[in-house]
């Protein structure tokens, strides 16, 4: 599983990253999670707030922080 | 991709179950947090005076009893406001807007859609570039984007709880009022400009490809009750991510309230001094503060003498216009157009400040 977390270095998206960091700790599961910053990529992803999520090239949430266990919900689907 | 999009909207419908007593968990909370709001006064003044027997004339009395007071007063509504605008963004979000504004003929009436939206979405600076691109990417014009982009560091859930807190309903209306008529005509003027030439070599490539973005919002499939605790915990966050700026705002205000003499500012900021309002603009304009921590300190500005209009401009210009935004716009847009979208909100803050002294 690829996960990104999509955002230009606010404090909000560098939290989000924690979290999700952490949720993959917390689940077991073969994950790898990059930050993306470049706001041309993040772009094309159509998001227009961030932090966003994007896992397996999906767009799975934007323009809040999720909790750990909202991000551990949705890598375990 | 866009299909995707919209089907992970429904992926996040945390129902986290039991949410059959939410709403009554809900309502409790709104009548206990508004019988405080309504006994509060009573309460500080008890605690103050009886409780730490402190007397009301003196300095540190007045300090004690202004911190405590506004402090929690300030809190609760910060609350309430953010719930309410946490319930707006969830049935109308900047995506949801976008296409609106894309599909239907309005006349006009999009600058203050936009300037509108602006005001009531929570602003992140870090948000204003991916939503500047969304919105030349789907073809929106850029007096549009700008009315937005005016409106939304101005007018926030922070902004108006403070202002509803230590100004009154009166100043908070006047305030959000002329926030976003500021946005809509500031748009205006600017999109009459023609200033597409001025945009970042990168951005104007996404310009030339922008396509509407018809599709339907696909409306998401979760139920008001579902979302509820998401919005609670947001507003809650809202509220803890700026707990620590009221508390040391008000905190600093409280001193200056119980030491700076009265008519201290006068001197220097009264109303028949027409450099006041330029100066106190252009002062405040490469500054950048917190508004929770500026808001108090202006209180106590206005308290002491500075016409309202004055303290209005000051806090405009802090808010609404800053290096670090500038250094952020930098990036798709040309130093020319940073140039003109800053000279021109200066000056219409500066008009404000004056009318706001003759009206007010």
């Amino acid at each position: 599983m690829e996960i990104k977390v999509l955002g230009t270095g606010c404090a909000k998206c560098k939290t989000q990253e924690q979290y999700v960091k952490e949720a993959v700790a917390q689940v077991n599961v073969e994950a790898t999670v990059e930050k993306e910053e470049d706001i041309m990529k993040i772009m094309q992803y159509g998001v227009m707030a961030t932090p966003a999520i994007v896992i397996d090239n999906e767009v799975v949430s934007k323009g809040r922080v999720l909790s750990v266990k909202e991000i551990v919900k949705l890598i375990t689907q | 991709m866009k299909k995707k999009i919209a089907r992970a909207g429904r992926v996040i419908s945390f129902s986290e179950g039991n949410h059959r007593s939410f709403p009554i968990m809900i309502t409790l909370l709104v009548i206990l947090l508004s019988i405080l709001y309504h006994y509060l006064p009573g309460l500080i003044d008890w605690f103050a005076y009886d409780l730490l027997s402190l007397s009301s004339t003196s300095h540190i009395g007045k300090s004690i009893h202004f911190f405590f007071y506004d402090t929690i007063k300030i809190l609760i509504l910060l609350f309430l406001i953010s719930g309410v605008m946490g319930v707006v963004n969830a049935y109308f979000p900047v995506d949801r807007l976008r296409v609106f504004l894309n599909t239907k003929e309005l006349y006009g009436l999009e600058y203050l859609m936009a300037s509108f939206f602006g005001a009531v979405t929570p602003f992140c600076s870090c948000s204003s570039i991916p939503l500047f691109i969304g919105f030349v990417k789907g073809g929106i014009p850029l007096g549009v984007t700008f009315a937005y982009l005016i409106t939304s560091p101005l007018v926030n859930e922070v902004a108006v709880a403070m202002f509803l807190g230590l100004f009154g309903f009166k100043a908070t209306l006047i305030y959000a009022g002329s926030g976003i008529l500021m946005g809509v005509i500031g748009g205006f003027l600017l999109g009459k400009m023609k200033l597409d030439r001025f945009l970042s070599e990168w951005v104007k490539q996404i310009q030339n490809n922008a396509m509407a973005e018809n599709e339907l919002w696909s409306e998401e499939n979760t139920t008001f009750i579902d979302r509820l605790p998401i919005i609670i915990k947001e507003a809650w966050g809202i509220v803890r991510s700026v707990l620590l700026y009221v508390v040391v705002g008000i905190a600093i205000g409280a001193v200056m309230h119980g030491y700076v003499p009265e008519n201290f500012f006068t001197a220097y900021l009264s109303t028949d001094k027409w450099y006041a309002v330029p100066l106190a603009v252009i002062f405040a304009v490469p500054m950048y503060a917190n508004t929770a921590g500026i808001v108090p300190v202006i209180q106590v500005f206005v308290a002491k003498g500075v016409p309202l209009g004055t303290a209005i401009a000051f806090m405009m210009a802090v808010v609404g216009l800053s290096l670090p935004e500038a250094t952020l716009l930098k990036k798709v847009m040309q130093w020319q157009l940073v140039a003109i979208f800053f000279g021109t909100i200066t000056l219409f803050i500066i008009l404000l400040g004056f009318l706001f002294n003759v009206i007010l």
